[in-house]
């Protein structure tokens, strides 16, 4: 039986899920090491000010306790200097003075960070000991929002004069020209509130040192973990070589977890301190106030446009509150706001800048489609009010303004500084606005209910159309082996965080070997030990990265199994048949897969590549509005993305409803509010509300396939963020056409009941 | 302080602190890791464990409270060979992606499917809104526990 290109496009049941659904996955926090100590972090509770002693000792003294580290002595195992965790993307020198210390020495800027940390036999003896440390602060006003940070009265960083750590701006065309004339103009502010991933696996660092070899290990690794192995061999002062991170069943990423984050090197430097493995497991109140934050910003943005809604320029300021440091990835939201706010659109004259300002509140990172989320919702928001002023259907006003096929590779706003350019691959945008208004019988449904009160509620449908960046370069590396017995192992740099890697990979694999998927014995993924040099998931990139990488070790193997072969069978290697694990000669002749490789073979593949696959699609929803209470119910939401190839249905389907699902939490829900001393107010689950069964109901993904990426072997596109892009601006205007007859106009996120009330309010009371 | 209590039918005797939680008890006194703690709050109903058959949550039971009882946690409901038609079910339906918050709806929908194993999809939703999962969005976690319900009438017990 032949079983060429069988299993991609398939929906195989996950290979993970048997260990998972029996608890038997293995997340960091299950492990455990003879002798291990526990560690608890001091967290500060002063949102600015200056350290001015910290007494250790009545600490020390318990019972228990092993080790109090403070930033004296991090200093004085490093230089006297404190390590910083430095950015791991877009790492411009001008980041550099405001990169977070692994612990405070001399000043706090956020609620949360890191003070001290307690070395104890176990982690309930380590929180309490946290207690007993005496700690005196002097407290410094606190800048507690953007607009605050850019009168640069308080600075968190004295030396560097100003809280602005960069402006970036996004170019195409002539803006000025375009505005100069334009028979329409409308200017408009938005803004989004700050939230964040919550992957529901808190985070967690075991460590362990060898003293002996000199050798480190990491287990609770994610995401980069090759990345994060060079940040804390520098940190460290010890060769990458001696380091390996290790990849447990992760909980959940969505952009957060795995980041390097000042525990990642707290913790393996408590291993070498006390000679010692130690673990540290942080608790849902840290996470919220440690873990990175994302989507505050805010923007002034102004749209031309010919009276029939062709649109001629977009331009504007959109400002991003960063939080206390620049962390590794904390520029990617704020920059991809200004290069993405034409969307899938043809806007062909750009100009928008963006801020990114410091404030002391906890550091931002990116969180699933950084800066789409926000900058969609600005972008779709602006065009409903466009279509309205200008007397367009909404559908017609984004059909006339849709990137043509023909125009492809169309080519976005370049950004500068560092003058990254981007394009569009390829696809058909208009087929997936079909299919998306087919699906929500968008027709039929705007007749009989747009802006309707009916029962008591108003009803609104709103429809938007999105593209989706994926498969970020450099590279990415697989290793396979053909093992003695004809079974196939694969090794992966890609990294794991609950999206179904070792299924993914085992289809490809097997598609690619031309072998049953049952004759792959495992998909080992993450740890720096399995290949030469790994990338991870961040940007949709697996797939396409990892899928691609495992097509080239594939084609690299046959070769050398047709070499092995012809030289077994007496023929030439091209004339050798790989099938049915069976290498076969012309003739007939033949040898088993596992007879090549009495020594098992190991090959390395590798993908390269430079440019972005373009996943697109279209988002709709019908709501209704209980003007009451400013309840809002969803009836039906629709989310239908092109992905060029999927790899498979169940998985693609499963992170499209679930990604739209957060980003009704961030629509809705989620908000991470501080008060005007730069205290975090919603700290536990119970403040910070995210999405559960009963609230949203019925969500529905289509995926198609129509438009192949031409820039990899597997023709596919990265997805997977596709489903939380839309869903600000959808919800928004959805509202917004349910309360057309009230005048009602969403600006703000989240669109909470009790704000929603107050629109209704003021709307009224107009 | 000494506790004896039964897990997953086999009796368990463990000296405690009288603060350590259930949960605590469970996952690091008694190595059964497959509960999961994802607040300590009781909001995430990641640590939902059945005790004398109701869905708890482990972290906010102290393991002291269990003196006697019943406890039975994920790796009670499966087994070694295959899939439970509930696991079999989720896995089915792609009800789990990082599996984080699995064990606890797992749990959760066994305790709801034994009680009430011609629930509607209403009814799953409401039981199932104690436990948050962030990767799924939910619609095929209900899908999955309306599927496994078949297995649950007349005799069957899930089993």
């Amino acid at each position: 039986m032949r079983t060429v290109n069988s299993f991609v496009g398939q929906p195989i049941e996950r290979l993970e899920d048997l260990r998972l659904v029996r608890g038997r996955g293995q997340y960091v926090d299950d492990l455990a090491r003879k002798g291990m100590l526990y560690a608890a972090v001091l967290r500060s509770s002063v949102s600015h000010g200056r350290v001015r002693s910290i007494d250790t000792s009545a600490a020390k003294a318990l019972p228990g306790v092993h080790a109090i580290i403070t930033a004296a002595d991090i200093a004085a195992a490093s230089g006297n200097k404190i390590p910083v965790v430095p950015m791991r993307l877009q790492p411009m020198p001008e980041f550099a003075p405001f990169a977070q210390p692994v612990m405070a020495r001399d000043k706090v800027r956020y609620v949360g960070e890191a003070l001290a940390m307690v070395l104890a036999d176990t982690a309930g003896i380590a929180e309490d000991a946290l207690g007993a440390i005496d700690i005196d602060i002097e407290p410094l006003p606190a800048v507690w929002n953007w607009k605050l940070a850019s009168e640069n009265e308080t600075l968190l960083f004295e030396d560097a004069g100003t809280n602005v750590t960069m402006k970036f701006r996004a170019a195409l065309g002539d803006a000025a020209a375009a505005f100069r004339g334009a028979p329409y103009t409308r200017r408009e502010h938005f803004s989004t509130q700050r939230h964040t991933a919550l992957p529901m696996e808190p985070r967690g660092v075991l460590a362990e040192w060898d003293a002996a070899q000199g050798r480190l290990t990491v287990w609770g690794a994610a995401k980069v973990l090759f990345a994060n192995r060079r940040i804390l061999a520098k940190q460290m002062g010890i060769a990458e070589a001696a380091i390996d991170m290790v990849e447990n069943d992760v909980g959940g990423g969505f952009g957060a977890r795995g980041e390097f984050y000042p525990e990642d090197f707290l913790i393996p430097f408590a291993a070498r301190h006390c000679g010692r493995p130690v673990k540290w497991t942080e608790d849902r109140r840290e996470h919220l106030m440690t873990v990175n934050h994302a989507r505050e910003a805010a923007c002034e943005v102004e749209i031309a446009c010919e009276r029939d809604g062709t649109i001629l320029g977009l331009r504007g300021h959109a400002f991003v509150d960063m939080g206390a440091y620049m962390r590794t990835n904390g520029a990617i939201g704020a920059r991809n706001i200004p290069q993405f706010m034409s969307g899938p659109y043809r806007i062909p004259n750009i100009d928008i800048d963006t801020t990114l300002l410091l404030t002391n509140k906890t550091p931002v990172g990116t969180y699933r489609g950084p800066g789409r989320f926000e900058t969609d919702f600005f972008r779709e928001r602006l065009f409903d009010m466009v279509a309205r002023d200008l007397g367009i259907d909404q559908v017609e006003f984004r059909r006339r303004n849709l990137v043509r096929e023909a125009e492809m590779p169309y080519t976005l706003a370049t950004i500068a500084p560092f003058e990254a350019k981007d394009e569009l691959d390829s696809g058909d945008y208009q087929v997936t606005l079909d299919r998306c208004l087919a699906e929500i019988g968008w027709v039929e449904k705007i007749t009989k209910l747009q802006g309707k009160l009916i029962d008591g509620r108003y009803h609104g449908l709103s429809v938007a159309c999105f593209i989706e960046g994926g498969a970020a370069g450099p590279k990415e590396t697989a290793r396979l082996v053909l093992e003695s017995d004809g079974t196939l192992t694969v090794y992966m740099g890609s990294s794991g965080v609950g999206q179904g890697l070792e299924t993914a990979f085992a289809q490809i694999a097997a598609d690619a070997m031309e072998m049953p998927m049952d004759r792959i014995n495992n998909v080992f993924h993450g740890s720096t030990a399995y290949v030469s040099d790994g990338y991870g998931a961040y940007h949709s990139r697996s797939i396409v990265m990892g899928g691609s990488a495992v097509v080239d070790a594939a084609t690299k193997l046959r070769e050398m199994m047709r070499a092995e072969a012809a030289r077994r069978l007496n023929c030439g290697a091209t004339e050798v048949v790989l099938a049915d694990g069976r290498a076969t000669a012309p003739g007939g002749k033949s040898v088993s897969w596992g007879e090549l490789a009495p020594e098992p073979i190991s090959v390395e593949g590798a993908f390269l590549n430079h440019k972005h696959t373009w996943a697109y699609g279209a988002h709709a929803a019908h709501i209704s509005v209980d003007p009451k209470t400013g309840h809002v119910a969803l009836h039906d939401y629709v989310a239908v993305e092109n992905c060029g190839r999927m790899i498979n249905p169940l998985m693609l389907k499963g992170q499209l409803v679930g990604a739209v699902v957060q980003g009704l939490g961030g629509a809705f829900l989620e908000h991470l509010i501080y008060d005007d001393h730069g205290q975090l107010l919603t700290g536990s689950l119970a403040d910070y509300m995210v999405p559960t069964a009963s609230d949203f109901p019925i969500i529905r993904g289509y995926v198609m396939e129509s438009h192949p990426s031409p820039l990899n072997p597997l023709g596919a596109k990265g997805a997977g963020e596709g489903g939380i892009i839309s869903v600000g601006g959808i919800i928004s205007n959805a509202i917004a056409n349910s309360l057309s007859s009230l005048g009602v106009e969403p600006r703000d996120l989240p669109l909470s009941p009790p704000r929603l009330w107050q629109l209704i309010q003021d709307a009224r009371n107009k | 302080m000494p506790v004896k209590f039964e897990v997953n039918g086999k009796p368990v005797e463990v000296d405690v602190e009288p603060r350590l939680t259930l949960a605590d008890c469970l996952r690091h006194h008694l190595r059964l890791t497959g509960t999961h703690v994802g607040c300590e709050h009781g909001v995430c109903g990641a640590c939902t464990v059945l005790v004398d058959g109701a869905a708890v949550r482990s972290c906010l039971m102290l393991a002291v409270q269990a003196e006697g009882a019943k406890v039975t946690t994920v790796e009670g409901l499966s087994r070694d060979e295959g899939l439970t038609p509930l696991q079999a079910s989720f896995r089915k339906h792609h009800a789990l992606q990082c599996g984080f918050c699995t064990p606890g709806m797992i749990t959760t929908a066994h305790a709801l499917l034994s009680e009430e194993p011609d629930c509607d999809a209403d009814r799953v939703r409401e039981v199932l809104s104690g436990n948050i999962c962030r990767c799924t969005g939910y619609v095929s976690i209900v899908e999955a526990v309306l599927d496994a319900r078949a297995a649950y009438k007349g005799d069957r017990k899930g089993a």
